[in-house]
């Protein structure tokens, strides 16, 4: 075991990190929002909606996450160019980047995954609440904004915990599409050093450690809101 | 190029210009290292549950870090890592009783890694599922001189298969759907297949998109076996209560 490799590497490293935590962040919060769309047009959208939004988290839910960024960044990616203008487009080196594919595509996935447990949250508010809330004359708007949502989301928090960290352990996926995350910096340290265990080591320490804050941030969370079970 | 197929029909055509046939073995075998790994999973998970339940207190510690371990390090890193180290150690094993290395076979590698994997996740929900059995049924079985063997086959198994169900088909979707990881090692299954056409005809896209239709058709197909399989080790199970339903 040799870790004096780390000395040269570890600006590279430093940027890689950035980049996965760069991946999550974007991934979990624009998810989160399209999720609660879709959680949404499943519990009181009319058929059409809830059978797009059904088919939608069937789809992104049944097929590896794997194939859908490569379906994103080949399929897509070699489609993309043949739109007229956009290689002149102020956008375009940006759509260039696999870390632009990774980033569509595991957001994707991440609202698929979520939709469905904010689904089963909203379903879980108890029928009382909103009798209440509407008992004061709030609007259906206000309501959802102020009652249901909040109140789902609460009910949640546990499982997005864990989907948050499901989310961490498949971004390495991006290193596939040429994103200089973690992964791909201690692939890139085994083809300059020739040691195959001790970058995946550190890296893995780096997962681990991300992991624990993400859990202790979710406990503190939690306890805010303290609920009566 | 001019003569190529270039129709979607032709693409996927099972026969050699078409790449349907390369895209069909791949997705036999993904199955097949799915199936394999799903029994190895199955195979160490009820070891690790039994061993996590009534083993000594060294044997509880070392599961506990098998589980711990395999559950929080991203699947990737697990497979990349495991690949190498399992290769390497096998090799190392055979040159130590001065018989010769060889180059192992991806497939039985793939199978080996995947179900190792796979074995942690079935540890812990086959425990959930051992615990949720009354344990009235379990003494009432010791009261009548069943040997542990016996109580296993006859008693705990049967009660535990309708606990342990939904937890075992969510293991096995994930399970095919990690499997395309293997890919990322170079070995062909669907995922990689799909690549390789994809890379010989420029038609990422028609590829791609035929691939996750045949991942999301094991997945339903699966889902719906699941639920047969359910409803029979479910027979003779008192129906829940009216006014349960959310």
């Amino acid at each position: 075991m040799t870790f004096s490799w780390i000395d040269a590497y570890w600006p590279l490293l430093l940027t890689g990190a950035w980049q996965t935590i760069a991946l999550l962040v974007i991934s979990v919060v624009f998810g989160f929002l399209i999720a609660i769309g879709l959680a949404f047009a499943q519990v009181s959208g009319g058929p059409v909606t809830r059978a797009l939004s059904r088919g939608y988290c069937t789809f992104f839910r049944g097929t590896p996450l794997l194939i859908q960024l490569w379906l994103l960044y080949y399929g897509v990616g070699s489609l993309l160019p043949m739109i007229p203008g956009i290689r002149q487009s102020l956008f375009w080196p940006i759509l260039r980047e696999g870390f632009f594919f990774a980033a569509v595509s595991f957001t994707l996935n991440y609202a698929a995954y979520e939709a469905e447990v904010l689904r089963g949250a909203l379903l879980a508010v108890p029928k009382g609440e909103l009798e209440a809330g509407r008992a004061f004359g709030m609007s259906r708007w206000k309501l959802t904004r102020r009652i249901w949502l909040p109140r789902a989301i609460r009910i949640a928090l546990p499982t997005i915990g864990g989907e948050i960290v499901m989310q961490l352990k498949s971004t390495p996926l991006a290193f596939t599409v040429t994103v200089m995350d973690l992964y791909a910096v201690a692939t890139k340290v085994r083809q300059d050093t020739l040691l195959v265990y001790e970058p995946l080591i550190v890296v893995t320490v780096f997962y681990l450690v991300i992991t624990a804050i993400i859990a202790g941030t979710f406990r503190l969370l939690e306890r805010q809101v303290p609920m009566r079970r | 190029m001019a003569t190529a197929p270039q129709g979607i029909f032709d693409l996927l055509s099972p026969y050699p210009p078409g790449w349907g046939g390369v895209l069909l073995t791949g997705a036999a075998s993904t199955v097949a290292i799915s199936a394999g790994a799903f029994l190895i999973g199955l195979v160490l998970g009820t070891g690790g549950a039994l061993g996590k339940l009534s083993g000594s207190r060294p044997l509880r510690l070392l599961l506990q870090f098998y589980t711990i371990a395999i559950r929080a390090v991203p699947e990737l890193i697990l497979i990349v890592g495991l690949y190498y180290a399992g290769m390497d150690g096998l090799n190392r094993l055979l040159a130590l009783f001065n018989l010769p290395g060889f180059e192992l076979n991806g497939f039985a590698v793939a199978i080996a890694v995947l179900g190792f994997v796979q074995g942690a996740y079935m540890t812990e929900v086959l425990r959930g599922a051992i615990l949720a059995i009354p344990v009235g049924q379990i003494e009432a079985a010791k009261a009548f001189g069943m040997g542990p063997g016996l109580r296993f086959r006859r008693i705990v198994l049967p009660a535990l298969l309708p606990n342990a169900l939904p937890g075992l088909a969510n293991l096995w979707m994930s399970i095919m759907k990690d499997s395309a990881l293997i890919a990322v090692v170079g070995y062909q299954e669907l995922a990689l297949a799909t690549r390789l056409a994809g890379a010989s005809t420029k038609h990422y896209f028609i590829f791609f998109m035929a691939s996750a239709l045949i991942y999301l058709a094991l997945t339903l197909i699966s889902n719906a076996l699941f639920n047969l399989i359910e409803k029979r080790v479910r027979r003779g199970q008192p129906k829940p209560a009216g006014g349960f339903a959310p």
